[in-house]
């Protein structure tokens, strides 16, 4: 063998020895540096997770009746990243589509894009008329129920035809149901597509990209006990997709039965009278306005004195929130929000925020009391009083001379208590403050939960506001460039003008008109229907300020497990018995001959059911009075609060004090009617859920055991619901409550 | 009567006639005991590890058909028998005939390329390289027309002129019109793995027989040429894709780069120690296209980890070092070429074939020799070792 020969072999073996180290260099670093990277792209490959859905839990009165069920729909989705693979980007399939669904192609492009996102004109979409949900997801354009006779020749038309529809299903998918339509649709809430935004935060840690969660009432507050939790399946499968064996599976768990504190009867009661009212209001000529009153908007609230639980909560105009189980359309929403129609999408009983009027009067008796006046005393009652250099006069002028704290409540004598509350102002040093105000008018307040939120189990729940020294300043820092601006602005009227050049100077400054006006509930103090109602049961309870419940319990769909949702104590008020004594029984008066509710009241048996009451008529400058009556009975023993408001509705006595009355009547069975209440009182008991899954009565036999009872882990008493102040809530419909300013009272 | 008498080293049954079965088979001299026992038992590991990679790689599939799961098991093993016997006789053929029968090793292998190419020849996976007989037997020619050019190359460049100690430049030439003959053919169907192990092939031969440097340095300069220039023009779309994909297989994992993504996965998610076999999940869900073919080299790495891997490597690395060390201790030219053409070519396929499931070879579509299921390759690897054994058996040191 020649030496080249050789030299060549031994290169030869060098060659082949570099090449099995690279190979064996190679698999050491895939198998065992890299593997682990390997391991889990492995497990990518052939894991698919199924999921199904868990079933949506349903809500109940506390009788059982079912307030929202679910029920089968058929929805037509457009997956948009399907639709996008077309060569025209999917512009024949949606010309085809609309024509199918009979909806114009922008409005699904609208309905299609994610929110945020430009519109092809251009503009951004914005909630809820846009995609809320993954982009990823199939986003529903339409859908049909059961019964609609075009549901079937839709699902023909794409279902048949489906080479013409890339991208486009038709298919059923649980959506929600209002039985009762409009019935409480404020408290009940809807449910709209979950954002990404939202999948990150805790409480839809387990929320699918698909789920469907609460956007308002106790559908968003108790959304996820309601939305349960959704069965994984975790399946191996080979490269084609055929399951080859199941790794690991989840079954879905259904969410838990909501039973609200909510009689269904006494709800239909309370809109049925505030709808009546409101109609015979805008029946009524109104002297001062000269036309009939407008009103637009009205609220009720049934309250449980001695628990803060909500028996009844209505807001007129309410919506169908069924609306909200198909994709909704641009002219349906804005219709919703529409300040015109009295914007039906907002509650007036959590997020409508009035001047509360003489009902304050309420505070007001406790603070003069607190500041060292006797009930027990006389005082004045003149037509009007100079209090500086300004005139507060009383309502129609009216004078009732020296009079007792409770002809004083009774009649609603605005004069005494612009006193009481002017003296107080000069005792806590007037316009010149040395040294820390006692401010007892607004500290008392605040102690019956004005200008807080009440802490309710849904998600909007205004705050209102009270007028002190301090939010005087914090006001005047925040508006003062407004307050100079607006002195000069020529759109507004005279009126107007004046207040702005009024406040540029002295905003900041509490002035003693203001701090007689906040006795009588007036100038710019604003409360919830809601706030008065749950300040009202401190009253009636004896001084426990709840924060009030819609929700009673969760119930396992099973039915093996109850948590029950407990009344939840607020605070508790420093007011004396004796003082709150006093007051309810002065109130016994106002319904009775010689009240401010008389007439209204008028041949009620108050043998029966004795009912006390406060009426208000609330001046906001360039409208109409909003008429309020809070009141609750059994005056001598209370178990209910009931507030009535009508914006615009003339005064508290002639349109809020009769929907009391009508709600007294159906709830006890008085003057003819029949008592939706057996005793008067609510079901204590809860429903049970029968073996079928359906809830029946309290006391329905089911042959299984009692339920388990699971007390809430940590009763807070102001526990805060999930998404409080929630974005889809939108704007309160009273702007600016720091900004209003009243003119002479009327009360 | 002139008795030339018997060389001492003649095999016992030359020496006494009347020597038992038994004495034959033990004897010094005889070919069992001359049989380069290393390489043998490397080889039997191997084809006894890749009928179990292979048996691995198909039972879901014949399962799920529902056929036989050991199927392509009992097949691939009766490819290995009827390849042993191959090899026996390739090891006991006489050296000199041997050099008799190269033209026809290589006529036939021209003949069957030719036969591909005409209507006789099918198309599977892409190349037109098979002809299929009936009762389900396929014959892939490239495979043999390996074996034909080894020996083709040895044969003339081993006949050598007393003088010379390395091939003159004619003889290049003549070798180079040789294999350029099954080389054209195959580049027709077109199986450009087969060509490339070929030209490794011709440049081992060469490089061993002491051709000049500018033969070998020219080739390798032509092949890169070849690769750089010419490729892009002839080569189809799909064996362009191949070639580029690996180096980036993420950029689109469900086409070309499908096959090496979910190589390396197998191969990664294996570990140190492996599923186990039958184990391994992305084998049973059937993820790697051809993986009993050209990718079961994945089933190793999924089911038997790096240790069973580093194993494969080391027995291919052994039949490799057995190879080279025959072709050292050859005693003659046409002997140590043989072997340098066996080692070319198995070192080459080898190297691309596991390289391409690691993800650092283009996909090329070689099997991977004694372990892919493939009843030509299995035939003509072990002819091929039977070659070297033969050489084995008449090097000078036993």
């Amino acid at each position: 063998m020649s030496n080249r020969s050789r030299l060549r072999l031994i290169v030869m073996r060098v060659l082949v020895v570099s090449v099995l180290a690279t190979l064996l260099g190679r698999l050491w670093f895939l198998q065992v540096y890299a593997g682990e990277t390997y391991t889990q792209a492995a497990m990518d490959n052939r894991v698919r997770s199924v999921v199904e859905p868990a079933r949506r839990g349903q809500i109940y009165d506390s009788s059982g009746v079912p307030l929202v069920v679910n029920r089968n729909a058929m929805v037509v989705s457009v997956n948009k990243s399907l639709l996008r693979q077309e060569k025209d980007r999917g512009k024949a399939v949606l010309a085809r589509l609309s024509a199918v669904v009979n909806l114009p192609v922008d409005e699904i492009i609208r309905l299609t894009t994610g929110c945020g996102a430009r519109l092809p004109d251009g503009t951004l979409a914005k909630s809820p008329n846009c995609w809320n949900g993954s982009p990823y997801q199939p986003v529903p354009v339409k859908a049909y129920t059961a019964e609609d006779p075009a549901q079937m020749k839709v699902v023909l038309a794409i279902e048949e035809h489906r080479e013409d529809f890339p991208g486009v299903t038709a298919e059923l998918q649980p959506v929600r149901d209002y039985p009762d339509k409009t019935l409480a649709a404020h408290l009940l809430g809807y449910l709209g597509p979950i954002s990404d935004a939202e999948r990150k935060q805790p409480q839809y840690a387990n929320a699918l990209n698909t789920a469907k969660v609460g956007r308002s009432g106790v559908e968003e507050t108790y959304d996820a006990a309601l939305r349960g939790i959704d069965g994984k399946q975790q399946l191996v499968v080979d490269k084609d997709g055929n399951v080859t064996s199941q790794q690991s599976a989840v079954p879905p768990k259904a969410g838990d039965a909501l039973v609200l504190s909510l009689d269904k009867g006494v709800q239909k009661l309370a809109e049925d009278a505030l709808q009546r009212w409101i109609m015979n209001a805008r029946g009524t000529y109104d002297r001062v306005s000269g036309k009939n009153y407008l009103a637009p908007s009205g609220s009720v609230v049934v309250m449980e004195a001695q628990t803060g639980r909500i028996a009844a909560m209505a807001s007129y105009p309410s919506y169908d929130p069924s609306i909200f189980s198909k994709p909704i359309t641009q002219k349906t929403y804005d219709a919703l929000v529409d300040q015109k129609n009295g914007a039906p999408l907002y509650s007036n009983a959590t997020q409508g925020t009035f001047p509360p009027g003489s009902t304050f009067k309420l505070v007001s008796t406790v603070a003069a009391a607190a500041a060292g006046n006797s009930l027990n005393g006389s005082f004045s009652c003149p037509p009007s009083l100079m209090l500086g250099n300004q005139k507060f006069g009383n309502f129609e002028g009216e004078a009732f001379g020296t009079i007792d704290m409770r002809t004083t409540l009774v009649k609603s004598c605005d004069t005494v208590y612009y006193k009481l509350a002017y003296n107080e102002w000069q005792r806590d040093g007037g316009l010149s403050t040395k040294g820390p105000a006692r401010e007892i008018f607004p500290a008392t307040a605040r102690e019956f939960g004005f200008g807080t939120p009440t802490g309710v189990d849904l998600p909007s729940d205004s705050a209102g506001s009270i007028v002190s020294r301090a939010s005087k300043i914090a006001n005047y820092k925040r508006y003062k460039d407004d307050y100079c601006a607006g002195a000069k602005n020529p759109t507004y009227d005279a009126y107007r003008r004046a207040i702005d050049a009024e406040n540029c100077v002295d905003g900041a400054l509490y002035k003693g008109g203001e701090a007689a006006l906040f006795a009588i509930g007036q100038g710019d103090v604003n409360s919830t229907p809601l706030q008065l109602a749950s300040a009202y049961a401190a009253l009636a309870n004896g001084g426990t300020l709840y924060a009030p419940r819609v929700a009673k319990a969760l119930l396992s769909a099973d039915g093996t497990k109850v948590t029950p949702i407990p009344p939840a104590v607020k605070s508790k008020l420093s007011t004396p018995p004796g003082v709150l004594d006093y007051i309810r029984s002065a109130l016994q008066g106002v319904t009775l001959p010689g009240g401010t509710a008389q007439a209204a009241y008028a041949g009620f048996p108050h043998n029966i059911v004795p009912v006390a009451g406060k009426t208000g008529t609330a001046d906001i400058q360039g409208k109409q009075p909003v008429s309020w009556f809070a009141s609750f009975a059994p005056a001598n023993a209370p178990r209910y609060v009931v507030v009535a408001m009508v914006t615009q509705g003339g005064t508290g006595g002639t349109t809020a004090a009769p929907i009391t009355r009508e709600i007294y009547d159906g709830m006890y069975g008085l003057e003819g009617k029949a008592a939706l209440l057996k005793n008067g009182e609510l079901p204590s008991a809860l429903p049970v859920v029968r073996p079928d899954g359906t809830l029946g009565p309290p006391g329905t036999k089911t042959g299984r055991p009692a339920p388990t009872v699971v007390m809430p882990a940590s009763p807070s008493p102001v526990p805060s619901p999930s998404g409080q102040g929630s974005s889809a809530s939108g704007p309160l419909p009273a702007a600016e409550p720091a900004r209003r300013t009243s003119v002479q009272p009327r009360t | 009567m002139t008795d030339w008498g018997t060389p001492r080293n003649a095999p016992l049954s030359l020496r006494r006639r009347d020597a038992s079965l038994r004495e034959r088979a033990l004897d010094r001299e005889s070919p069992l005991r001359r049989l380069d026992w290393v390489l043998m038992l490397a080889v039997l590991a191997l084809i006894g590890i890749g009928s179990l990679l292979v048996w691995s790689a198909t039972r879901q599939r014949m399962i799920n058909a529902g056929l036989d799961p050991q199927s392509f098991f009992k097949k691939h093993l009766i490819n290995a028998v009827i390849g042993l016997a191959l090899a026996s006789v390739a090891s006991l053929v006489d050296y000199r005939s041997l050099r008799a029968y190269a033209p026809i090793v290589y006529g036939a292998s021209c003949l069957g390329l030719i036969a591909v190419l005409s209507p006789l020849g099918s198309t599977i996976n892409g190349a037109h390289s098979w002809i299929v007989l009936p009762a389900g037997f396929q014959i892939q020619p490239a495979e043999y027309a390996k074996v034909a050019i080894v020996v083709g190359m040895a044969m003339i460049l081993a006949e050598k002129r007393d003088a010379e100690d390395t091939p003159r430049d004619v003889d290049v030439l003549v070798v180079l019109g040789l294999v350029a003959i099954p080389m054209g053919l195959i580049m027709l169907q077109p199986d450009l793995g087969s060509v490339m192990v070929m030209v490794f092939i011709v440049l081992g031969v060469l490089a061993v027989s002491g051709a000049p440097k500018r033969w070998v340095g020219g080739l390798i300069l032509a092949g890169v040429l070849a690769a750089g220039v010419v490729a892009p023009h002839v080569l189809q779309d799909y064996q362009v894709k191949r070639f580029t994909s690996f180096a980036n297989p993420k950029a689109d994992p469900s086409g070309a780069g499908y096959n090496t993504q979910q190589a390396r996965i197998a191969i990664g998610s294996g570990g140190a120690l492996g599923k186990g076999l039958f184990q391994g999940t992305q084998t049973n869900g059937r993820f790697i296209p051809e993986q009993q073919t050209d990718f079961v080299f994945t089933v190793a790495g999924e089911e038997l980890g790096f240790v069973g891997g580093g194993a494969i490597i080391l027995l291919l690395g052994t039949v490799l070092w057995r190879g080279l060390r025959i072709a050292t201790l050859a005693t003659d030219s046409f002997g140590r070429l043989v072997a340098a053409g066996v080692v070319s070519w198995f070192a080459f396929q080898s190297f691309v074939n596991v390289g391409m499931t690691l993800g650092i070879m283009p996909v090329t579509g070689l099997p991977l020799p004694f372990l892919s299921y493939g009843g030509s390759a299995m035939f003509a690897n072990l002819m091929a070792i039977g070659l070297l054994q033969n050489v084995h058996m008449r090097s000078r040191e036993l």
